[in-house]
C-alpha cells in the first residue's frame, strides 16, 4: 500500500478529512453559538449588531460543511452512504435548520414590521440551538455506534438515535458552541453590549465546563472502551491534557480582557475535543453494535488508492487558497462590526 | 407509494427548485462583471449604480441557492446510499473539487461583494466580484462533469460483484473530459447567461414602461442585451452539438426526445408533437427525416429507435421527454428571434420606443428559466432506467434502510420549506425591484454608518 510521509493514504485522508470537520466547527461553531445568544440580545440594535458580526462569514463557513461532506462522499464513500442513510431523520432535520437559519439571516432585516422580525429572530436563534444539538446528536452516536449489517445498512431503529448520551453530547456541543460564539460576540462589539455580553460570556464558561464534566464521567462510566487507546498508547494522554489546560486557559484569558486569545484556546478546545473523538475512534469511523466485523472502517469504506491520490492532489492544492480567502475575508471585516446601509 | 417513486420525486422536486437559483447567479454575475468593469473603465457613476442595485438582487438568489444547494450534496447520502457506494470513486472527486475550488471561491469572496463596499477599494471589490463569478462558473463545471459521467461514464472500471460493486477510476482527465461533458457544460453555462441577462432584461424593461431611472435603465438594457444575442445564437450550435453527442452515445435518449419508435425507418424531427406509446406513433408537424439527416447527413437513413431496446433498457415516459425536449427548442428559438429582433430595433435607433416590445421582455423573463428546467427533465429522464447509464439502474441505487414513510416525512418537509422560501423570494424581489436603483443614496464618501442605521431605526 502506497503511503506518504509514513501514513497510508485512507489515514492521510481520515486526518483530512477531521481537519475539514474541525475547521467547520471551529467557524461554523461561532456562527451557531453567536445564534444561540440572539434572543439573550433584547435591543433591536443590538440583535442587528450580533447578525452583522457574523454577517459576512457565516456563509463562507458554512462552506466548510460542505467541502466535509464532499471529501466524506469521495473518500469514504461508504461511511458517506451508511452514515447519511442510517441518519435519515436527524439529518433531514438539520438541512431544514440549515435552510431556516440561511433565510433567516438573509430576511430579518429586509423589513421594518415588529412581527416579521420577531418571527426570524426566533428562527435564526432557534434554528441555530437545533443545529448545534444535532451534531452532538450525530457525533454522539457515531461513537457509541450503531446496528449496522454485513451490506453496510443500517438495521436499527431510528428513534434510537435519540438516546440520553447523544442528547448529552448534543447539549454539550450547544454549550461549547455558546461559549465560542460569546467569546466572538464580545470580540466584535462596544459599550453597553459589549458589558452584556461579558456577563453572558460568563454564564456560557460555566454552562459549558458544567457540560463538559458530565460528558467525560458518562463516556468514562459507560463506555470505557472508548478510552483504550489512551490506555496502549500512553503519549496520547497529552491531547484530554492539553484539552484541560485549554479549556481552563479560557477564564483566565477572559478575565483579563484578553478576547482574541480566549477565542484562538475556545477554537483549540474545539480542535483538540474532536482530535480525542478521532483517536478514539481510528480506524474505525463508525462502530456496529451488532458484529464488531460490520463495523465501518477507513479501510473498508476507502476509495480506490488511485481515486484518494487525486483528492490528495486537490486538497493539497486547495487548502491553501481556501485558507487564504477565509484569511483575507477575515481581514476585511476585522474589528468591531460598525452598520451601514449593505449591513443585514 | 413506494420508496423508489418517492425518492425520485423528492430528488427531482429539490433539483428542480434548487436549478431555479445557480443559473441566476451565473448568469447576474456575469452581468454584474460588466456593470462593475464599466464603471471602473469609465468612472461612470450609473453603472455604479447598477452593480450595486444588481448585487442586491444576486445576494437574493445566491442566499436561496446555496440553502438549496447544500440539501442535494447530501441527499445522494441520505436517499441514494447505494448509488453513492457504487460511483463514490469517482463522483466524489468531482464534488470535493467543487466545494474546495468553487463553492469556497465564491463564497469567500461573496462577503466582499455584499458588504465591502466601503470597506475595500473599487478594484479589489471588482476582483471580489470577478472571484464570485468565476467560482459559480466553476461550480457548474464540477456538477456538469459529475452529470456527465453519469451519462456517458468514461475513465473507470468497475470492481467488486453484487452489492459491493463500484466503479473505481482509472484515468481522472478521461472521467473529466468524458464525451458529453464540454458540451453540456457550455450548453448549462449559455442557458445560465440567459436565465441571468433575461432578468436584468425584465427588470430594466418595467421601468422603461414605467418611466423610471430611463437613463440607467438604457445602458444596462443595451450592456444585457448584446449579451443575450450572443449566448442565444450561441446557445444554438452548442445545443445542436449536444444533440449530436446524445445522438451517438445515448440513441435510446434521442430516440425518446424525437418519439422514434422503429429502427428500419428514418426518423424524422419534429417542431411540435403528441407521442402515443401504445400505437408507437407521433402526430405532429416537423421535417420529414430531419434526425436522419442530422446524424447521417442523409434523409432517408433508418436510425436506431426505441424497439431496438429492451423493454426494461428504454426510458418509459416518452411523451414527457418529447414534450420537455421540444418547449426547450421552442424556447430557444424564441429568445433567438427576440433578442435578434431587439438588436435590429437598437441598430435603427427605435428599441425603446416600442412599448410591446418592453411588455414582452418583462414577461420574457420566465422563458430562460423553463428551458433550463425542461431541458434537464429531458436530460435526466432520457437515461432512465439508468441512474449510472448502461452501469446501475436507478430503482438499484436507493438506501435500503430508508423507508417509504421517512422518505414522504422529508418530502412534505421539504415542500413546506421551499413553497415558504418561493413566496419569500418572489415577495423580496418583487419588493426590491420596486424599490430601484435609488438615486441619491450613492456616496461620495463613506457613510456616516452608525449615524444611518439609527435614523433608519427611527
Amino acid at each position: 500500500m502506497a503511503t506518504f510521509l509514513g501514513l497510508d493514504y485512507p489515514t492521510l485522508w481520515f486526518l483530512v478529512v477531521g481537519g475539514v470537520f474541525s475547521g467547520y466547527a471551529i467557524l461554523d461553531g461561532f456562527d451557531l453559538g453567536a445564534g444561540a445568544w440572539h434572543l439573550f440580545l433584547k435591543k433591536e440594535k443590538s440583535r442587528r449588531i450580533a447578525l452583522n458580526a457574523v454577517g459576512p462569514v457565516w456563509d463562507g463557513n458554512e462552506v466548510w460543511l460542505v467541502i466535509g461532506g464532499g471529501a466524506l462522499f469521495a473518500g469514504f464513500p461508504v461511511v458517506y452512504a451508511t452514515l447519511f442513510s442510517s441518519m435519515y431523520i436527524p439529518f433531514m432535520l438539520f438541512l431544514a435548520f440549515i435552510i431556516f437559519r440561511a433565510t433567516a439571516i438573509e430576511f430579518r432585516s429586509k423589513e421594518e414590521m415588529a412581527w416579521w422580525r420577531k418571527t426570524w429572530d426566533i428562527t435564526y436563534s432557534l434554528s441555530s440551538i437545533m443545529l448545534s444539538i444535532l451534531l452532538g446528536i450525530i457525533l454522539g452516536n457515531v461513537l457509541q455506534g450503531f446496528e449496522i449489517g454485513a451490506d453496510y445498512e443500517f438495521a436499527g431503529n431510528w428513534l434510537n438515535f435519540f438516546n440520553p448520551y447523544a442528547i448529552i453530547l448534543g447539549v454539550t456541543t450547544l454549550s461549547l458552541f455558546m461559549m465560542h460564539g460569546a467569546i466572538y460576540l464580545t470580540m466584535k462589539t462596544e459599550g453597553r453590549l459589549f458589558t452584556k455580553l461579558k456577563l453572558l460570556l460568563r454564564r456560557a464558561i460555566i454552562f459549558f465546563i458544567l457540560m463538559f464534566v458530565i460528558t467525560t464521567a458518562y463516556t468514562l462510566i459507560y463506555f470505557p472502551h472508548l478510552s483504550d487507546r489512551f490506555k496502549e498508547v500512553p503519549i496520547l494522554f497529552i491531547f484530554p491534557l492539553l484539552t484541560f489546560l485549554t479549556i481552563a486557559n479560557i477564564p483566565r484569558l477572559v478575565n483579563k480582557s484578553k478576547y482574541r486569545s480566549a477565542f484562538l484556546f475556545s477554537a483549540l478546545t474545539v480542535s483538540f475535543s474532536l482530535a480525542i473523538v478521532a483517536i478514539e475512534l481510528y480506524p474505525v469511523l463508525i462502530p456496529s453494535t451488532l458484529d464488531a466485523a460490520n463495523s465501518i472502517t477507513i479501510y473498508n469504506a476507502a476509495s480506490s488508492e488511485k481515486s484518494l491520490s487525486i483528492l490528495l492532489t486537490i486538497a493539497a492544492i486547495g487548502a491553501p487558497l481556501v485558507l487564504s480567502y477565509t484569511a483575507f475575508v477575515f481581514w476585511t471585516f476585522r474589528g468591531k462590526v460598525k452598520l451601514d446601509e449593505t449591513s443585514y | 407509494m413506494d420508496v423508489e417513486i418517492l425518492a425520485r420525486i423528492q430528488f427531482a422536486f429539490t433539483i428542480a427548485f434548487h436549478y431555479i437559483y445557480p443559473p441566476l447567479s451565473i448568469g447576474l454575475g456575469l452581468v454584474m462583471v460588466f456593470f462593475e468593469g464599466a464603471y471602473l473603465r469609465t468612472g461612470n457613476k450609473q453603472y455604479e449604480q447598477l452593480a450595486r442595485f444588481w448585487t442586491r438582487i444576486f445576494a437574493v438568489t445566491f442566499g436561496i441557492g446555496v440553502a438549496t444547494g447544500i440539501v442535494m450534496e447530501f441527499e445522494f447520502g441520505t436517499n441514494w446510499a447505494t448509488y453513492s457506494r457504487y460511483v463514490g470513486d469517482i463522483f466524489g472527486s468531482a464534488l470535493a473539487a467543487e466545494g474546495i475550488f468553487a463553492f469556497a471561491l465564491e463564497s469567500g469572496f461573496l462577503g466582499i461583494l455584499l458588504f465591502g463596499w466601503n470597506r475595500v477599494s473599487p478594484r479589489v471589490h471588482f476582483i471580489a466580484t470577478v472571484g464570485v463569478w468565476l467560482g459559480s462558473m466553476f461550480s457548474a463545471v464540477w456538477i456538469v462533469v459529475a452529470n456527465s459521467w453519469q451519462q456517458t461514464p468514461a475513465g473507470y472500471h468497475v470492481v467488486g460483484e453484487g452489492i459491493h460493486a463500484r466503479a473505481e477510476i482509472t484515468d481522472f482527465w478521461a472521467m473529466v473530459f468524458n464525451p458529453s461533458s464540454v458540451d453540456r457544460l457550455l450548453h448549462v453555462w449559455i442557458g445560465a447567461f440567459l436565465a441571468g441577462t433575461f432578468l436584468v432584461l425584465s427588470v430594466h424593461a418595467y421601468y422603461l414602461l414605467k418611466n423610471r431611472h430611463v437613463e440607467l435603465s438604457k445602458r444596462a438594457f443595451k450592456i444585457a442585451l448584446s449579451i443575450a444575442m450572443v449566448s442565444s445564437l450561441l446557445q444554438l450550435f452548442i445545443g445542436h452539438r449536444s444533440a449530436d453527442g446524445v445522438a451517438h452515445n445515448q440513441p435510446a435518449k434521442l430516440a425518446a426526445m424525437e418519439g422514434h419508435f422503429d429502427t428500419l425507418a428514418p426518423a424524422h424531427m419534429y417542431a411540435l408533437g403528441w407521442v402515443d406509446k401504445e400505437s408507437q406513433t407521433v402526430t405532429g408537424i416537423g421535417l420529414p427525416g430531419g434526425l436522419s439527416f442530422l446524424i447521417h447527413g442523409d434523409f432517408k437513413e433508418p436510425v436506431k429507435g426505441l424497439n431496438a431496446f429492451p423493454e426494461d433498457e428504454r426510458p418509459g415516459a416518452v411523451n414527457a421527454i418529447f414534450q420537455f425536449y421540444h418547449i426547450m427548442i421552442a424556447i430557444g428559438m424564441f429568445l433567438i428571434a427576440l433578442s435578434l429582433y431587439a438588436g435590429w430595433q437598437w441598430w435603427r435607433g427605435k428599441l425603446f420606443e416600442k412599448r410591446w416590445l418592453m411588455w414582452v421582455f418583462v414577461w420574457a423573463v420566465i422563458l430562460p428559466q423553463i428551458a433550463n428546467q425542461t431541458g434537464w427533465f429531458a436530460a435526466e429522464m432520457g437515461r432512465q432506467p439508468w441512474v449510472v447509464y448502461g452501469l446501475l439502474r436507478t430503482s438499484d441505487a436507493l438506501s435500503k434502510a430508508v423507508t417509504a414513510n421517512q422518505v414522504l416525512f422529508s418530502l412534505i418537509l421539504f415542500s413546506f420549506i421551499y413553497s415558504l422560501l418561493l413566496a419569500l423570494f418572489l415577495y423580496m424581489m418583487n419588493k426590491k425591484i420596486k424599490h430601484g436603483p435609488v438615486e441619491g443614496t450613492l456616496q461620495e464618501h463613506r457613510p456616516k454608518q452608525e449615524g444611518m442605521v439609527e435614523g433608519m431605526e427611527g
